[in-house]
Parts: C-alpha cells; sequence; structure tokens
C-alpha cells in the first residue's frame, strides 16, 4: 500500500493542486484571484509533464562534448517534456499577461473586480434599457 | 486549369506553400505593429490575407485527389520534427480561412474606422493577423503539441480583438474576460489529453500516433486522453453545454470581429475535432464509436433545440445570431456523430455552408450599424424600406440559415437528413426538422421586424449617408454565394467529400 501510494506520490500532488486551481477559477468572485486559481491550474499540467519525463535513476540529458560517435550506455531522462513546457510557460504568461490587463481595464470601466457588482451594473443597464 | 494556376508560380514556392501560409501573416503583424496609422496597416493585412488566399488555393490544387502534402518545418524530418500536413480534410478549412480573411479585411476598412480609436487601429490589425497566424497554424500543423500552441496564439489574439468592443459597449470586456477564462481551461484541457497520449504513445506527431494508437484500444490512459482531448476541443468549438462564452463575445466584439469569428474561428476549432476523433483516434476503436452516439450525436441534437430555443427570446440581434451559430454548431456535431463517410460529409458541408452564412449575416448587421447605430431586433424595423438592398442580402443569408430550398442551407440539411436516414437515425430526422422550425421562428423574427415593421422616426437620421462599397462587395460576395452553391452545388459537395474521405481513411488497421 505505502509502495502504491509512494509510487504515485507525484500525480496525487499534481491532482490535487489541478483541482484546487479549477475550483479557484469557477468559486471565487474576485477577477485576480481567478486568475490565480487559472494559474495554478495550468502550473499543475506543467508539473504533470515533467513528472512523466523522469526516468527512474535517468541522468540530465546533457551530453559531453565532443559528442561521442555511438550512443553510450547511460539511460538519460526524456528531454522533450522539458521543452515542451518551456513554450507551454510562455502561453501561460501571455494567458496571464492579457488576463490582467482585462482586469485592470474592467476595473476602470466598472469600479470593481467582484463578480456580482459587475453583473449588477449590467443588469441596472439592462432594466435602463427596457424600461426607455 | 489547376494546372495553368499553378503554373504560375515557381517550383521552390510551390514546395514552400505551408511554411509561407503561416508566415505571412505572422511577418505582417510585426510590420503592422509599427506603422503609424490604421490606414497603412490595413494595406498590410488585407496584403498578407490576399497571398493566404491565394496559397489556399495552391494547397487544395495541389492536394486535389486525395494527395497528401507532408512539410518538414526547418527541414527536421517528422516524426521528430514538427510537420505540417496538408490533406483533403484541412485543405478545404484552409480556404475558407484564406477567402474568409480575405473578404473580412475588405469589410474591415470603414467599419474598423468607425469603431475602434484611431490610435488603436494599427495594433489591431496586427492582432488580427496574429490571429490569423494561429488558426492557418491550427490547422496545417501535424503536431499535437504544435496545435496546442497554435490554438493558444488564436485565441490569446482573439480575447484582445473581443475586448477592442470596449469603446462601443464596456460588457465586452467582461466577455472577453469570461472567453479568456473558459478558453483557457480548454486549452489546457486539451493539453493534458495531449499530455496522456504522449505517455501512451511516445509520440507527438499526429499521423505516427495514429498508427500506434491503433493497438491501444484497451488502454486506460488513451480513453482518459480521448476524454480530455474532447472536453478541451469542444470548449473552443463552443459544443452545446461549453458554449456559454460565446453569445457575450459575440454579441459585443466589434463587428468585423463577429463577422471573422464567426465564419473561422469557431470552424477551426471544429475541424480540430474531427482531426482528433476521426484520424487520430479511430471510428473503429470501441471508446469512441461508442461516443458517437451517446456523446457526440446527442450533445449536437440537445444543442441545435437548446441553442435554437434560447435564441428565440433574444432581444439583440447580434446575441440571437450567435445562439444560432451554437445551435448550427448542432447539426456539425450530429453529421459527425452519425460517423459514416456521408455523416462527415453532411458535417463539413455544414461547416463551409454556415460559414457563408454567418460571414453575410453578420456582415450586414455591420451594416446597419455603421448606418444607423442599431442593435436590437426592435431597431432593425423599417430597414427593408430605408435599405432595401442590404436588408436583401441579409434576408437570403437568413433564408439559408433555415435551410430554404435554392440556398445552400438545403443543401447542407438535406445531406443531414439523407446521411441520417441511411443510418436509421428517425429521431436525429425529426430534431432536425423541430430545430429547422426553431430558425425558421428567430430569423422570421428578425425578417418580419425588417421588412414588415414601418421605420421609426429617428430612422430618418441616418448617422451616415452612404454606405462604403467595401462593406456592401464582401456582403454581397457571401450572400450571393449562399444562392450559386445551391445552383452549382459540385465544387462544395466535392470538398467536403474529399474531407470525409481523409478524414476516414486514418490509420490503416
Amino acid at each position: 500500500m505505502v509502495e502504491l501510494i509512494a509510487e504515485r506520490f507525484a500525480y496525487g500532488v499534481i491532482i490535487i493542486l489541478m483541482m484546487t486551481g479549477l475550483y479557484a477559477v469557477v468559486a471565487s468572485a474576485n477577477l485576480v484571484k481567478r486568475m490565480v486559481g487559472l494559474g495554478l491550474f495550468q502550473t499543475s499540467v506543467f508539473l504533470l509533464y515533467i513528472t512523466i519525463s523522469k526516468v527512474l535513476g535517468g541522468a540530465p540529458p546533457i551530453l559531453e562534448y565532443p559528442f561521442p560517435a555511438t550512443p553510450d550506455e547511460t539511460v538519460y531522462s526524456n528531454p522533450l517534456p522539458h521543452v515542451l513546457i518551456l513554450t507551454a510557460i510562455v502561453v501561460g504568461v501571455a494567458t496571464l499577461a492579457v488576463g490582467l490587463a482585462l482586469v485592470v481595464r474592467i476595473r476602470e470601466a466598472y469600479g470593481t473586480i467582484e463578480d456580482g457588482a459587475i453583473n449588477e451594473a449590467d443588469y441596472a443597464l439592462d432594466t435602463e434599457r427596457a424600461g426607455r | 486549369m489547376i494546372e495553368a494556376f499553378l503554373a504560375l508560380f515557381p517550383a521552390a514556392v510551390l514546395a514552400q506553400a505551408p511554411a509561407i501560409m503561416v508566415a505571412a501573416p505572422m511577418l505582417g503583424a510585426a510590420l503592422a505593429t509599427v506603422l503609424p496609422g490604421g490606414r497603412p496597416a490595413w494595406v498590410v493585412a488585407l496584403f498578407c490575407s490576399l497571398i493566404t488566399a491565394v496559397f489556399a488555393f495552391v494547397l487544395l490544387f495541389q492536394t486535389w485527389g486525395g494527395e497528401v502534402i507532408s512539410y518538414a518545418m526547418g527541414g527536421w524530418a517528422p516524426p521528430l520534427g514538427i510537420e505540417f500536413r496538408i490533406d483533403g480534410l484541412n485543405a478545404p478549412v484552409l480556404l475558407l480561412l484564406g477567402v474568409l480573411s480575405l473578404l473580412g479585411v475588405i469589410f474591415a476598412l470603414p467599419s474598423v474606422a468607425d469603431e475602434i480609436a484611431p490610435r488603436k487601429q494599427s495594433l489591431f490589425y496586427a492582432t488580427f493577423l496574429v490571429c490569423l497566424t494561429g488558426l492557418i497554424g491550427v490547422t496545417s500543423t501535424g503536431d499535437a503539441f504544435n496545435m496546442f500552441v497554435f490554438l493558444e496564439i488564436s485565441s490569446i489574439a482573439t480575447y484582445i480583438l473581443v475586448a477592442m468592443g470596449a469603446e462601443q459597449d464596456r460588457r465586452a470586456l467582461t466577455a472577453s474576460f469570461n472567453y479568456l477564462v473558459l478558453g483557457t481551461i480548454g486549452a489546457t484541457f486539451f493539453v493534458i489529453g495531449v499530455g496522456f497520449l504522449y505517455m501512451a504513445t511516445g509520440t507527438l506527431n499526429m499521423h505516427d500516433m495514429a498508427l500506434r494508437l491503433v493497438e491501444l484500444d484497451d488502454n486506460r490512459v488513451v480513453q482518459v486522453a480521448f476524454a480530455f482531448v474532447i472536453v478541451g476541443l469542444g470548449l473552443k468549438a463552443a459544443m452545446f453545454p461549453l458554449h456559454v462564452w460565446l453569445p457575450n463575445a459575440y454579441s459585443f466584439a466589434p463587428s468585423f470581429v463577429t463577422a471573422f469569428l464567426a465564419s473561422t474561428a469557431t470552424k477551426v476549432a471544429f475541424y480540430t475535432l474531427i482531426r482528433f476523433i476521426f484520424d487520430v483516434f479511430s471510428v473503429e476503436a470501441p471508446f469512441v464509436s461508442a461516443a458517437f452516439v451517446w456523446v457526440i450525436a446527442a450533445l449536437g441534437v440537445i444543442g441545435m433545440i437548446a441553442a435554437s430555443v434560447q435564441a428565440n427570446f433574444q432581444t439583440d440581434a447580434r446575441r440571437l445570431l450567435a445562439f444560432s451559430s451554437v445551435g448550427q454548431l448542432g447539426y456539425m456535431l450530429l453529421g459527425l456523430g452519425i460517423g459514416t463517410a456521408a455523416g462527415v460529409t453532411a458535417g463539413v458541408l455544414h461547416l463551409l455552408n454556415h460559414a457563408l452564412m454567418k460571414g453575410a449575416l453578420f456582415m450586414a448587421l455591420g451594416v446597419f450599424a455603421i448606418r444607423y447605430g442599431v442593435r436590437s431586433i426592435n431597431d432593425l424595423r423599417g430597414l427593408g424600406r430605408t435599405m432595401p438592398a442590404t436588408a436583401s442580402a441579409f434576408s437570403v443569408a437568413g433564408l439559408s440559415l433555415v435551410g430554404i430550398p435554392m440556398t445552400v442551407g438545403f443543401v447542407s440539411k438535406w445531406y443531414l437528413v439523407s446521411a441520417a436516414l441511411d443510418r436509421g437515425w428517425w429521431w436525429a430526422v425529426a430534431a432536425i426538422a423541430v430545430s429547422s422550425l426553431l430558425a425558421l421562428g428567430y430569423v422570421g423574427r428578425l425578417l418580419a421586424s425588417i421588412w414588415l415593421q414601418s421605420p421609426p422616426e429617428r430612422a430618418l437620421m441616418a448617422a451616415k449617408d452612404r454606405i462604403p462599397v467595401m462593406m456592401l462587395a464582401p456582403m454581397w460576395v457571401l450572400a450571393i454565394a449562399n444562392v450559386w452553391f445551391f445552383f452549382d452545388a459540385t465544387p462544395i459537395v466535392e470538398l467536403a467529400r474529399g474531407a470525409a474521405e481523409a478524414a476516414l481513411a486514418g490509420a490503416p488497421r
């Protein structure tokens, strides 16, 4: 049992992080907190990729120069997911930047970043228009 | 004629066509950013989308008859390098992107000049070009992770484009924010699915993945990956219960953005769904064929009825059409869910036709908006009398949405119904009939308001005297295409059939 848990420990942590992030996105009314949840959710996926790339007992995949002509016997970790995640981090940063920029604009336009207050303001606008 | 067209280009250019498609708008975006005003940036955007349209034709002709173009990006051979793979399935989508972005850009100049502040216009066009780059990349790439990156490039640009509507209505900001949150969740689900697929197969190249998945039907990791990919891409495509971001995003974005997104962005996301369901996974895998009836077809049917009902209760014309888009997506999903070659043909056919209809409808609403600044259905009263020509184009596209004979909407519904009957799905045919009646209801409301009611007093005071011909021309091209392809349906039906063949070819089992 202990072995089973120990083997899957990293995945357990990832699932907890992922669900925490997703819950924060859905449950928080504050737009900035929602972005934080989104960031947590994305980061847990980065960890998932990094976890699957680790080979038990594997060396860092760095070759000494000059490169050996024939492949050596050393076991290396898989470098590809790391490279993918570098790209995904850039995507995540861009999303976060646009999201926060939108929050700034929303605060300028509505004077609040709470979901309920924004909806109320929009609803008031709608009913005012309907009454016109 | 095909040979004569291809002979216009040197062989070196033809060989690089997939790369040029993506590179042209990307470089154009960088150039447009540094240009001083809207008009020079517009020229760049026009030039780039012209290149895109021309090369879309080049790629279509090169893949005509089942050829597959495999382009090794940067000279790194697939499956290790990133491959751009053009076949019968994505060539029509690329054509759709090329032609509709060209028409959209022509429409954009007066519309953007009216709706976007002058100092932001060049950045606006740059963002549009980034969005186009992403959409073309998603469509042409053959690498699953590369697809995620391009998907996010196009999505992030789309969030910005939607938020630019804030100058008209501040609700564009919240619409864009909600779209950003949901879109990012969708993309993250997709990337989790790709991660699981990589765990199971050890490859990211979609063709290679398909070959290796043949033996992995019982693998739980693959089945979970399928679920994640479908949910992620379904969110991007606004599949029925995941569509909540779409109505607000479409109603508050600038007119040009709505016309462009409605006719391209969800279509590209829908293409990725076809690519994964049919090409990467296989129809013959038990977990995929179970999903056809109980997930894809079921959601398609529920979507086309529920969203059409919702559309009937809208007061804002663009919001109404946005809900109708969700409903129309149900038809395409039903086509996929049928799962036969005829069903996929019908799905792709409706994808192409729906782009023509919604492009024309949203452009016509843009023309109404620039002349009178109207948005709600109530404000459309009497436009048939004051703007008969534009109102006619709107009506043609609207009737096409219902599926009246003499319009393309009829052609795709005909194919869909016959595909459903071949499979013996009477309930699906009944659902199509109900949904068409609902569509008649909401289009009827729009048309009754336009043609039957008398214009209000203030309508006589137009915001602008004349409507720029650059807005009318693309709208008319699309409206006439709606009728033209009914009488000469062969080209689009052949495109759709080629796409279905390419989709179902998949990996040999």
